[in-house]
């Protein structure tokens, strides 16, 4: 783990007609970093995670990769440069093995002539893929049934491992484990030590505090648009990260 | 219920894994509805031939059920795609007269020649104008976002109408004779020109939903429209192309019309869309998108033409048929909607009839 952030906004503002759902927010991730970020409903993590997804434009402030400034105007941006956004939804097309949810939108052409014509180098992205999910430790019993099959463990595991097997950089996650029973959530947890042991920084959304106290670096606290405070996640506890969401502690701004 | 012969060798260690991936493929390609919607047709053939050796189990009935298909099928490709996108097209109908209608018109206006310059000038023609109306629904649904029900309503009537304007409602009957002879009517070893079009275009259908990114795309699209765009894919870019390809196939079923009636057939195509979405939907694709294929579009369409036949030739009146279809129908959505409810459960539907291709059945 380095110092040196990967990913970083200064100062960033976004409003929706009269609700300023960010005010002049400061947040950066490290390499090989677990980062949480924390808040009440409507503090503006969903919103601070879409805009540094190139989902959505900031008002003001600047967004840094890298230390250098740049301009996200679409999702595409972020992803080029390694950073992947698994949304609490999921984003999986149902119908479609997870090989092909895992290729979707980067699809390995044929080259030459059948390229063009849009055949698909499928035994290639079959043993990619397969060896992607293996050594993320997503454990996948079939790689061409239709992901609408599987239960939701095993869904939201493909749905981060396609995310990891992109992010060379930054992944955020989005509420990976809402909806996942305790030994699932274990493995989506397990799936992000390894994607951080890699190098990325992984920034994750959660509501179980103990989850984010027992998986992250630092925790970042967002409370009405602002980030209120930010903890080494060893020098901290359940009690000061509940004061810090709900404002008992105000005064004590670390940000 | 044992009817399966398959021998089964003892599994050893190395023999598993690729014993268990034949058997999914096998349980998979069972499941899937276009297969089962095959052996569906199978038995009505089979009852057919039982009980009219003769006339139903004859070359040249063969030939009549399969050239009664070919135009069906061209549509049913395109409509396949479409309604694995979570669309659907009404407009084909009047999309294959309107085509017809300005393909004749052209021919016509140059001069009574019926070699292959006429032909070739009309066939290009007729394409242009049914993918013109492709586009039409494609941007409308696209960029307009007027639901696909509404658009392709509208433009069924629009298509329809503007064939009545420009022929004061009278069918045309300019075809060159070169176009009714090789296309209408020709043959190729005793095979219909017809039906070798008509499976040219169901092969390359089934090549490009099943093998190429295009394919995979319109069921992401189906799927999930969200995801595919967060995941960079021009979603509206691929539904205007989808409904493109099947404004264009809709025009070249406007020719293979004009060559095999001679006339365009104005008032004879209202009910086209209804007999071909009831075939894609009997094959096994999903009215809520996602999954389907053309394969069983095709099976789904042979379906209905072969009860026809087969009442006409066992003396049943063959208004039967449209009772039989209509309960097809209604049963295949049924058992879409079966399986739909099975794959959210996160249980896989597993009948009675899927188990006895499974290699740890456990009634065995």
């Amino acid at each position: 783990m380095t110092d040196t952030p990967v990913y970083e906004a200064v100062n960033i503002d976004r409003s929706y007609g009269h609700v300023r759902a960010l005010q002049g927010v400061c947040f950066d991730v490290r390499p090989g970093e677990v980062s949480a970020l924390i808040g009440d409903n409507g503090a503006g993590k969903s919103t601070l995670v879409r805009i540094l997804a190139g989902a959505e434009p900031p008002d003001a402030g600047t967004i840094l990769f890298d230390g250098t400034p740049f301009t996200l105007t679409n999702p595409t941006d972020a992803r080029v440069r390694g950073i992947e956004t698994v949304y609490q939804d999921l984003a999986l097309a149902n119908h479609l093995d997870p090989i092909q949810n895992m290729y979707l939108g980067r699809e390995i052409m044929k080259p030459g002539l059948l390229g063009k014509l849009g055949f698909m180098q499928r035994a290639e992205m079959r043993d990619h893929g397969r060896t992607e999910f293996t050594s993320l430790g997503a454990t996948v019993d079939n790689f061409s049934g239709a992901v609408a099959g599987m239960s939701g463990g095993q869904r939201q595991a493909i749905a981060v491992a396609r995310a990891a097997a992109w992010a060379s950089r930054v992944i955020f996650l989005d509420e990976p484990t809402a909806a996942l029973g305790v030994v699932q959530t274990k493995g989506v947890m397990d799936l992000i030590r390894r994607i951080r042991d890699k190098g990325i920084a992984v920034v994750l959304i959660s509501h179980s505090m103990p989850q984010v106290l027992e998986i992250s670096d630092r925790i970042h606290v967002l409370r009405q648009g602002r980030r209120v405070a930010m903890y080494e996640a060893g020098k901290t506890n359940l009690e000061e990260l509940v004061g810090a969401m709900t404002g008992a502690l105000d005064g004590k701004d670390v940000a | 219920m044992s009817t399966q012969t398959d021998k089964r060798p003892v599994p050893s260690m190395e023999q598993v894994s690729a014993l268990s991936r034949v058997s999914n493929r096998l349980r998979e390609g069972v499941r899937a509805q276009a297969m089962q919607i095959v052996l569906v047709w199978l038995a009505i053939a089979a009852v057919f031939s039982i009980l009219s050796p003769t006339a139903f189990l004859d070359a040249a009935n063969a030939r009549n059920i399969a050239t009664s298909v070919s135009i069906l099928a061209v549509l049913g490709v395109g409509t396949t795609f479409i309604i694995i996108t979570a669309g659907i097209d009404l407009s084909m109908g009047s999309v294959l007269v309107f085509s017809g209608v300005v393909s004749s018109m052209v021919m016509e206006r140059m001069g009574d020649s019926q070699g292959w310059g006429v032909a070739i000038v009309g066939i290009v023609v007729a394409l242009l104008s049914g993918l013109a109306w492709g586009l039409i629904n494609g941007i409308l649904i696209a960029k307009a976002k007027v639901p696909p029900m509404i658009v392709t309503l509208g433009t069924f009537g629009a298509a329809l109408g503007l064939a009545q304007v420009l022929t004061g409602g009278l069918d045309l009957r300019t075809v060159p004779d070169v176009l009714v002879d090789s296309v209408g009517f020709g043959s190729l070893f005793g095979v219909p020109s017809l039906v070798i079009i008509a499976a040219i275009v169901v092969t390359l259908g089934i090549i490009t939903l099943k093998r190429t990114r295009f394919g995979l795309h319109t069921c992401a699209v189906g799927s999930n429209p969200e995801g595919c765009r967060r995941v960079g894919i021009n979603v509206d870019r691929h539904l205007i192309k989808v409904y493109a390809l099947a404004g264009l196939l809709a025009g070249l079923a406007g020719v293979l019309n004009l060559a095999f009636f001679r006339s365009t057939t104005i008032a004879g195509n209202s009910l086209v869309n209804l007999d071909v979405i009831a075939g894609v939907v009997i094959g096994g694709t999903s009215l809520f998108g996602g999954v389907g294929t053309v394969f069983g579009t095709t099976v789904g369409l042979f379906i209905p033409a072969t009860l026809r036949n087969g009442f006409v030739i066992l003396g049943v009146q063959p208004y039967w048929q449209q009772v039989v279809v209509g309960a097809f129908l209604i049963g295949a959505v049924y058992f879409d909607q079966v399986r739909r409810a099975a794959a959210m459960r996160g249980t896989s539907t597993s009948s009675r009839f899927t188990r006895i291709f499974h290699p740890n059945r456990k009634d065995s």
